[in-house]
């Protein structure tokens, strides 16, 4: 049976994780190939990392970042930030990256999709969403959730499956950061507009909320960044409870 | 020395990885003088059947795999790879494989009806026949699978499966071939058991 993914993501800046420094056991670890080593090991079922770096001279440091994870952790990395044209593509994929995660760079130009995925195969393409409601609709986010774009969030991921991506991750801007559980009323309405892997993202903040997630929608992995940075949620634990839950995990 | 066959499909870079990582002396390469010297062969791949069977023509690649394989040099297919063993694969329209393993790749939607294509994820494995690749590895254990075609009608070469609506194809032997539909490379501890046993085969 196929499990369900539990997707720690890392966020990282000028070569460093942000928001690492409290990792759990670890004093002032910030450095992401010590974090993705220590999830890999202790049950992550993939990676995601965004670049949220601006420099030129960042986006150099996080090339060698994911070189360095890609020799040292073999699980699936996807990789998203910055994402603008074919030769980003080329970039993050030569580092060892599996997916690509793209966001911004779909909405400012939606050919991008199609033209990857006739590249380098629908399962390397993953959309990245932000989604917000608005007068009780679901609409699309840009620029990390600040501005609306006015494209309804349901047509957006149809647009995306259609195209070619392979995988789809929803960021719900209304739950994410207050750890009051994942936004499920809209994860049901993306679940069912497509039929490709749908990663749920925004609001984890207990065990009961992934148990809740899984149970009440047909979410192929939930994605959580500070509740395991913080040692919050241990994956392990998490997956334990999962399974006495009757929930398919990898153990 | 092991040669990972480099035919322009696919991202090495893990895989190359992770079999440094297990001590394995290993060469990414296309030329026919490398694979004729390694001792063993990983046939890797991804995207397109009929893409990468032209690729692997058009480097004189499939007759050097081939002979290989027949003198009894152990070859790995991972993934693209694996179907790349079969007589044929129908992944927009028929293209003609290397002829190893008897079967044939026909799109997963056929047999899954109301599943997610493509197959993406962490499956256990359900261990049908002794195999020697899965030497360190026990039945139940998960690996990580990405694809949306399968092998169908592999016959006595069927190894292992595992359980997407239908039992899917997951890994096949026939002597000295093998191939795995997973990724060993990204399939964590598991993965390195499997691609450890491939190396001392």
């Amino acid at each position: 049976m196929l499990a369900k993914r539990i997707i720690p993501c890392l966020d990282v800046r000028d070569g460093r994780v942000v928001k690492g420094k409290n990792f759990v056991g670890l004093a002032d670890v910030d450095d992401p190939v010590t974090l993705a080593e220590r999830y890999s090991s202790g049950g992550a079922d993939e990676l995601v990392f965004y670049d949220i770096t601006a420099s030129f001279e960042g986006r150099k440091l996080f090339k060698d970042v994911l070189k360095e994870v890609a020799k040292r952790v073999f699980i699936p990395l996807t990789v998203g930030g910055g994402i603008n044209t074919l030769d980003d593509f080329d970039r993050v994929l030569k580092c060892g990256a599996d997916k690509v995660s793209v966001n911004t760079g779909a909405i400012k130009n939606p050919k991008l999709i199609g033209e990857a995925a006739r590249k380098y195969g629908n399962q390397c393409v993953v959309l990245s969403a932000d989604v917000k409601r608005v007068d009780g609709k679901f609409r699309i986010f840009a620029k990390g959730g600040r501005e609306d774009t006015g494209i309804d969030a349901i047509q957006w991921v149809k647009f995306a499956e259609k195209s070619g991506a392979g995988e789809v991750v929803v960021n719900s801007i209304d739950t994410d950061g207050v750890k009051g559980g994942f936004d499920i009323p809209m994860l049901k309405e993306v679940v069912e507009a497509v039929n490709i892997p749908v990663v749920a993202s925004g609001g984890a903040g207990s065990i009961e909320h992934f148990i809740d997630l899984f149970k009440e929608v047909d979410v192929d992995a939930g994605l959580g960044a500070s509740v395991f940075h913080f040692g919050e949620i241990d994956i392990r634990d998490l997956k334990s409870r999962l399974k006495e839950e009757g929930v398919e995990v990898r153990l | 020395m092991i040669a990972i066959i480099d035919y322009g499909v696919g991202n090495l870079f893990s895989l190359e990885s992770s079999v440094k990582k297990l001590g394995f002396e290993c060469r990414v390469t296309s030329e026919r003088g490398d694979i004729a010297r390694a001792d063993r062969i990983i046939l890797p791949g991804v995207g397109a059947f009929g893409d990468a069977a032209k690729k692997l023509r058009a480097l004189g690649l499939d007759n050097t795999i081939k002979r290989e394989a027949l003198e009894g040099k152990p070859l790995l297919g991972i993934c693209l790879g694996m179907q790349l063993l079969f007589d044929r694969s129908f992944e927009y329209g028929e293209h003609e494989g290397l002829g190893l393993i008897s079967g044939e790749v026909r799109p997963l939607f056929e047999s899954v009806s109301g599943l997610k294509i493509p197959h993406m994820g962490w499956n256990s494995l359900h261990i049908l026949k002794k195999n020697p690749l899965f030497s360190l590895v026990d039945e139940g254990e998960y690996v990580y699978f990405v694809h949306s075609y399968h092998a169908v009608g592999c016959g006595e070469s069927l190894s292992a499966s595992c359980f997407y609506g239908v039992d899917v194809t997951a890994a096949v032997q026939r002597e000295n071939v093998f191939g795995v539909q997973f990724h060993p490379e990204k399939s964590g501890e598991t993965g390195l058991k499997i691609l450890k046993a491939f190396g001392t085969v």
